[in-house]
């Protein structure tokens, strides 16, 4: 039903799409893998309207269509679910999905009629959303689902969804599965954008390879498996993805014991030895991250005793924690992380401004120092020092945020999903990286909604559940059945 | 190798930066050159802009302005607003003015009340808004009708006037041939430049700036830096009341109206971005001195001053579309 043939599309230096074709059947899940960088987001925008494409043709339905702008697309049948949603936070679902054609004659909204369809719309797909409610209320998925909805109610037979699973939960994945079920059933097409293998298998019909603005192939996803998608996506084998050698660990070097947040982390104790990698894995809201932000001194009010080598000690900064030896790199890298419009230096050096800034001097020549030894360490793709670090992929902006805690020289290294939004080639340099650093005697505390990485990573694994720890597994006894049996409850 | 790279990088690290500089700030510049020599050649003005009398006139009519503009930029690369320092200026002229002719205190006494007076209204506003998540516009909104209705309850309405001729130094007064203001403003440049460029609250400006959620992360005290900043742009408002009162003789209650605005103008034109956590001193001063030797020459010129607002605005929209194109051409 829809044809992409050829399509060029040309930016001020860069070749963005280089002669990619694409194609999606009626009824069928279509994935568009690839790493950051590789022209899936172009793609989808000259599909959307967003961008015009130098050349190449775009057929819906047999027919040649073009499209320049938005309204076209739409007029198509083409709707795009953005990975970051578009709705207006303080307007109810009914407003939200009727934006724009809203009904009533004239000048007047007629509510009521709105949300009556609205709901009606809702209702039929199962979800269990009011239309009267504000979309400020709803969780991520909860909106996701209206995003869909919306899309429908526009007769739509082409659905865009970039990665609509980054940011929900387990559970909310499953319903959202069935959803798209319950929709290719119906004849819609959808075009799907994600990172993760296992959703690939669990949904995906087909699936099309892109690396660096080209087209790589297309496969049928049954017929195929992982380590050659990642052989495609990559452009070579990648022989060993994980990199581990298990050494013998050392001492405890931190115990936490009932730590508490009073709110998600409930009760949660556990211990670190030298040299090890703890895995922290469970559901989405089962208070991993937040018992974490109370061990770094984040969290006004937390309970709970902290002992660094055995001394008993009180946090209640992150300027604390460092001092101990602890450091912390966040989960959500934009929010929390990230001095966007700032350069690469700026961003590895603001921990460490003691070690170069005395009074008013600036000792410029030891900066750029410490910054090019841990591009160099973490093998950093970027121009110069000076890039502004909102510019670079991905996986190279998480590498700076490592370097940044690194550069505090801890003992202790707390990741909160390292990977999170990482290509697969940074991924697998991150897990070499990690092994070194425990190598070295550093110990890891590493939280992770992927499976594989905890399995693959860690010395021993704790699951959460509900703000308290479930249980903890041994490295020769962890599988993604007895996490999910501790995780579930 | 990569220690051969650290070292070259390093050693031309200096004249990089001032390149990058010239790079960065290429079009106000050269707006800057082109009104410059403009107006030297310019047969209606070729005669008396470029005398060192009325440079030095230049200079100190700007410098007030300049002095707002420090505290502004700071605080608009924070991410926030400081509308209040307009008001500070008449608050500060007319209890200095108030503390020589009513109290009859001596003069550096009655100077130093003014940079205080300054200070107390930028630690209040520094206060409300590292210890509340009210919006700096609005506080700052707030503070503003403060300190000018408290200006004008001070003098019933009318200019404090101050007679001794000590009095007029700050404002109107000489060292060699350099007037007064001109030097504070230079020592208050300076000042700004190292706070920003060389010490870690310079850097944890940018980052609060940035990303006040990743400033936590990254254990800086956001709080303290948001007041530091509020009281800095305070005091800059301070000195700048005092510096006019003395010049104009009088603490008057409707000084420096509007002033808050010039000052955000010359920090946009400069370059800084109203999203905050990226901007330089260095842009502040261009624009700066782009709308006073601009204000300068369209008086040369004998432009209307109704038109010369028209003029003002014209090229502070020019110079921030300026920044827009060169901005999303190097996004794409």
């Amino acid at each position: 039903m829809l044809k992409m043939e050829h399509i060029h599309k040309r930016f001020p230096g860069v070749y963005a799409l280089n002669d990619v074709s694409y194609e999606l059947r009626a009824g069928e899940v279509h994935a568009l893998l690839g790493e950051n960088g590789a022209g899936k987001s172009t793609l989808i925008k000259v599909l959307g309207g967003i961008y015009t494409a130098d050349e190449g043709e775009i057929y819906i339905d047999g027919n040649k269509v073009a499209i320049n702008g938005v309204k076209d697309a739409q007029n198509n049948g083409i709707a795009i679910i953005h990975q970051e949603l578009v709705l207006v936070p303080y307007m109810t679902v009914a407003e939200n999905i009727f934006l724009g054609r809203e009904h009533g004659g004239g000048m007047f909204v007629n509510h009521k009629k709105m949300t009556e369809d609205a709901q009606a719309l809702l209702d039929a797909h199962e979800m269990n959303i009011k239309a009267d409610m504000l979309i400020k209320d709803l969780t991520i998925a909860q909106q996701q689902m209206v995003e869909i909805v919306k899309a429908i109610s526009y007769n739509s037979k082409i659905l865009v969804m970039d990665e609509p699973t980054s940011s929900i939960s387990d559970k909310e994945v499953a319903f959202l599965f069935k959803t798209m079920r319950g929709l290719t059933a119906k004849g819609v097409g959808i075009v799907y954008i994600s990172h993760k293998m296992s959703e690939l298998e669990e949904i995906c019909d087909r699936v099309t390879i892109m690396r660096d603005g080209q087209y790589v192939g297309t496969k049928v996803v049954k017929e195929t498996n992982k380590d050659d998608l990642i052989a495609m996506m990559v452009g070579r084998e990648l022989t060993n993805y994980y990199t581990r050698d298990y050494l013998e660990p050392g001492e405890v070097v931190l115990k936490c014991e009932h730590i508490s947040d009073g709110k998600m982390a409930k009760d949660v104790s556990f211990e670190v030895h030298k040299g090890e990698i703890v895995g922290f894995a469970g559901l989405v809201g089962a208070g991993r991250s937040e018992a974490m932000k109370c061990v770094f001194g984040l969290t006004k009010g937390s309970t709970g005793d902290v002992y660094v080598k055995g001394q008993k000690v009180q946090i209640n900064n992150p300027v604390e924690a460092m001092k101990n030896g602890i450091a912390l790199v966040p989960e959500d890298r934009k929010l929390e992380g990230l001095y966007r419009v700032q350069s690469v230096k700026f961003n590895s050096t603001i921990e460490i401004l003691d070690q170069f800034i005395h009074g008013v001097s600036v000792d410029d020549r030891k900066e750029t120092e410490i910054t090019q030894n841990y591009i160099d360490m973490m093998a950093t793709k970027t121009p110069a020092q000076e890039q502004v670090i909102g510019n670079l992929s991905g996986g190279n902006q998480q590498k700076v945020m490592i370097s940044r805690w690194l550069a505090t020289n801890p003992d202790i290294l707390i990741l909160d999903e390292p990977t999170r939004g990482v290509d697969v080639g940074a991924k697998s340099e991150i897990y070499a990286i990690m092994n070194e650093l425990v190598k070295k005697g550093m110990s890891i505390i590493m939280i992770s909604s992927e499976l594989p990485e905890i399995i693959n990573m860690s010395d021993r694994v704790y699951v959460m559940a509900e703000g308290v720890v479930a249980g903890c597994l041994d490295y020769t006894e962890v599988t993604q059945e007895s996490i999910m049996q501790l995780a579930a409850n | 190798m990569a220690q051969e790279m650290t070292k070259k990088v390093s050693s031309a690290g200096s004249s990089n930066k001032v390149a990058a500089f010239l790079k960065e700030n290429m079009g106000i510049i050269a707006a800057l050159l082109v009104l410059c020599v403009f107006l030297s050649v310019f047969p209606a003005t070729s005669g008396s802009f470029l005398t060192s009398k009325n440079i030095f006139n230049v200079l100190r009519q700007i410098s007030t302005n300049m002095l707002l503009a420090c505290g502004m930029t700071m605080v608009i690369i924070l991410g926030g607003i400081d509308l209040s320092v307009g008001s500070i200026i008449a608050l500060s002229g007319v209890i200095a003015a108030g503390c020589v002719s009513r109290y009859e205190l001596p003069i550096v006494a009655a100077l130093i009340v003014g940079v205080l007076i300054g200070l107390v209204i930028g630690v209040f506003n520094g206060f409300v808004i590292s210890t509340t998540t009210i919006p700096p516009f609005i506080v700052t909104l707030a503070t503003m009708n403060i300190a000018r209705g408290l200006a004008k309850v001070y003098t019933g309405g009318s200019p404090v006037r101050v007679v001794t001729k000590e009095w007029q130094f700050i404002g109107a007064g000489y060292v060699g041939f350099v007037p007064v203001p001109v030097i504070i403003m230079i020592i208050v440049l300076i000042i700004t430049a190292l706070i920003m460029n060389k010490t870690k609250m310079g850097r944890h400006i940018y980052a609060v700036g940035g990303n006040a959620q990743a400033a936590v992360f990254s254990g800086i005290k956001v709080s303290r830096v948001k007041f530091f900043v509020h009281a800095f742009s305070g005091v800059m408002a301070g000195l700048a009341g005092i510096i006019l009162a003395s010049r104009m003789y009088s603490g008057q209650p409707t000084a420096g109206e509007g002033a808050e605005m010039d000052a955000i103008a010359a920090v946009v034109v400069g370059g800084t971005s109203m999203a905050g956590g990226s901007g330089k001193i260095g842009g502040t001063i261009i624009g700066a001195l782009i709308i006073g030797i601009l204000n300068n020459g369209l008086n040369l010129l004998n432009v209307n001053s109704f038109w010369q607002d028209v003029v003002k605005g014209v090229v502070i929209l020019l110079a921030v579309f300026i920044d827009y194109v060169k901005n999303s051409k190097s996004k794409a």
